[in-house]
């Protein structure tokens, strides 16, 4: 059949079943990948970011499972044993020797397990006082984060989505507290808050944290939470004026749609880097206290309050600073450098 | 400087002037809710000689008269009150003492740390990707991660125990030299991270490429036009080193046993000596407070392109 340009005739050939062939064009060669695969991957292709996080969770993992098998306890004192004087043989130990009693025992054939790092001053096993300490360091910057996370994205998101007096009088508030000099004030928070405290808590769960640990918190949820409220806040009111957002409603998107699939992951990834970036700012902030002796209650240990005790026998024993110090550093440093990648990943946007 | 220009430094003395206020207020009444006086410790108190004590101090007055004659002290008379546990010193005395050591401590660090920072940092911009380049972020990378009380005790190790070159006690200038080194190591680092990126910045500008393009030499490029336009986001930094500088060496003069405020700070915390506590708050608060404008203001004024609003 001839066909005539201007002919109104429907092409029968238009029609025709699509071929084998064509029907593998049509074929996904993989499954579109989402936002957050999308993220992992670039993620994983960098290569200090991977390292961090695996030397993140090793130590995370070491300091929740050593404790369970370790056969010393963090706060048991070796040289003493109900009903007999304090053997002094305990304390002061360097890595790898053994207190007088256990010398026995090694000579009639038993199995004793070495003290890796040595025993501190009042002869307790070191190196599951480091592990300890790391656990504490590690749940007090967790914890720290998650509370900063909450209290900041709640009054952010208020500034954000009432805007108008609301907003103006948070912003306010915000731009005070972000200019108070923040260390001095967490050091005198936590002096009064540490007596104040204490007889509050006592007798309930809180107590067996500790009040310096409660106060630690307390400090970070009121002076912490303006930087996260801030981006927040610039996130929600920036992110409501943007075009695809405009564009989805304009294809009929209703306002479940918008937030879910739109303002909503936008805005996660900004929230998931800067709490990362600030679980070693936490811990940074606890081993200072620690160190100035308002951080967690004794025998309890932190990284800062072991380092802090080290000072003491410093000429004699100096790896009891250089083992916490360099757990510390390590900490720090790969959790930065796992937030600096997790914003490249997930944020190109925000890369200065 | 035009008129928004004056209206944002306006703006900004007001608000510096609300944070001291706002600080001496939660000092005051944040000290004045711990429960028991600062007299509960001391042994063999009869409640005679104790209400004499507290008319002495003023404790026996209402919270709010106690406030605002802290207030009127504080801010015309400059008069924090007598120490409670250094008998017979006032709390600005001792602050005052303290100042003259960590001064010179706080003021040789940051210039070290400035001076070294900017050099580093423009000299790792122009070795872009090569090995110094390389090196130098490493090392940055290391120092910034590292908190100063760690940082401190390892020189301490390092050069006194193990070396046995320089003396532990800060009282000395010669055991200064540990401590200048702990507190600028930081600031150092970060110095330097920010002028090799804003130097980088710099160099990729159309400015600098004209001037290449009309023969200007390489050295006239770099420290004509690069370096100090690069300069300029450093000058941000003053405010927040200082705020590191005067929290590190609470510690630091801790570890080293420097006699200046921050030991004095320490030392007042574990004596519950809360007027001292207070003096020094507000004493280090104030001058961080003043250093932000001071850098704020500077930064607005150096770079006229710079919209703060």
């Amino acid at each position: 059949m001839t066909k005539k340009p201007f002919s109104l005739h429907v092409d029968l050939n238009d029609f025709i079943p699509a071929t084998d062939e064509e029907k593998e064009y049509m074929v996904q060669m993989r499954p579109s990948s989402t936002f957050f695969r999308d993220g992992v991957k670039r993620l994983l292709k960098n290569k200090v970011a991977a390292i961090s996080f695996i030397l993140i969770v090793l130590i995370t993992l070491s300091a929740i499972i050593i404790p369970v098998f370790w056969p010393y306890k963090y706060d048991a004192m070796l040289g003493v044993r109900p009903g007999k004087p304090v053997d002094a043989s305990y304390n002061n130990l360097a890595p790898f020797e053994y207190g007088r009693t256990e010398q026995k025992m090694i000579e009639n054939g038993e199995k004793v397990f070495p003290h890796i790092f040595g025993t501190d001053s009042s002869g307790r096993d070191y190196f599951i006082r480091v592990v300890y300490g790391t656990r504490i360091s590690l749940a007090v910057g967790f914890f720290a984060s998650i509370i900063v996370l909450i209290i900041g994205m709640t009054i952010g998101s208020i500034a954000g989505y009432c805007g108008g007096k609301v907003d103006l009088i948070i912003m306010r508030l915000v731009d005070i507290i972000y200019s108070l000099p923040d260390m001095l004030m967490v050091i005198l928070l936590s002096t009064v808050l540490k007596v104040s405290l204490a007889p509050i808590i006592e007798g309930t769960v809180f107590a067996k944290i500790g009040s310096n640990i409660i106060s630690l918190f307390v400090v970070f949820g009121l002076l912490y939470w303006v930087s996260m409220a801030r981006l927040i806040r610039g996130q929600i009111l920036s992110l409501r004026e943007q075009e695809y957002v405009l564009a989805s409603r304009a294809a009929g998107a209703k306002g479940g749609w918008v937030i879910r699939k739109h303002l909503l992951p936008n805005c996660i990834s900004v929230v998931i880097i800067s709490t990362a970036l600030q679980i070693p700012n936490a811990i940074f902030t606890e081993s200072y206290l620690s160190f100035l002796g308002l951080g967690v209650n004794a025998p309890m240990p932190s990284l800062g309050s072991l380092a802090s005790e080290a000072l003491n026998g410093l000429s004699s024993y100096p790896f009891r600073l250089v083992i916490p110090a360099v757990v510390i550093s390590l900490i720090v440093l790969s959790l930065n450098l796992f937030g600096d990648g997790l914003r490249d990943a997930f944020d190109p946007k925000l890369r200065n | 400087m035009n008129s928004q220009t004056l209206l944002y430094i306006l703006k900004r003395i007001g608000l510096a002037v609300l944070t001291v206020w706002v600080v001496i207020t939660v000092t005051f009444f944040v000290m004045h809710s711990i429960p028991g006086g600062p007299f509960m410790g001391e042994k063999a108190v009869t409640p005679a000689t104790q209400a004499a004590l507290e008319a002495k101090f003023g404790l026996d007055k209402s919270k709010f008269q106690q406030y605002t004659t802290y207030l009127k002290d504080v801010a015309i008379n400059h008069d924090f009150g007598p120490s409670l546990k250094q008998r017979g010193r006032t709390v600005i005395d001792i602050i005052s003492d303290g100042m003259k050591t960590s001064a010179k401590l706080g003021i040789t660090a940051a210039f070290s740390a400035l001076i070294l920072g900017v050099v580093l940092g423009a000299f790792a911009a122009l070795m872009r990707n090569r090995i110094p380049d390389k090196v130098i972020m490493v090392i940055t990378t290391a120092f910034v991660s590292m908190p100063s009380f760690i940082m401190g005790s390892l020189l301490l190790v390092l050069f006194t125990i193990k070396l046995g070159v320089l003396p532990a006690n800060g009282a000395t200038t010669e055991g200064l030299v540990l401590p200048v080194i702990t507190l600028a190591l930081y600031p150092m680092a970060y110095i330097t991270r920010l002028t090799r990126s804003s130097m980088l910045d710099v160099l990729g500008q159309d400015y600098i490429r004209t001037a290449k393009a009309k023969g200007v030499s390489k050295s006239k490029i770099v420290f004509g036009h690069a370096l100090k336009n690069s300069l300029i986001p450093v000058i941000t930094y003053f405010g927040p080193m200082l705020a590191y500088i005067v929290t590190g060496s609470l510690v630091v003069e801790q570890i080293f046993a420097v006699p200046g405020i921050g030991r004095a700070f320490v030392n007042s915390i574990t004596n519950r000596d809360y007027p001292l506590i207070m003096g020094c708050t507000i004493v280090l608060a104030c001058l961080i407070v003043i250093m932000n404008l001071v850098s704020d203001i500077l930064y607005k004024v150096a770079d006229p392109r710079i919209n703060l609003e």
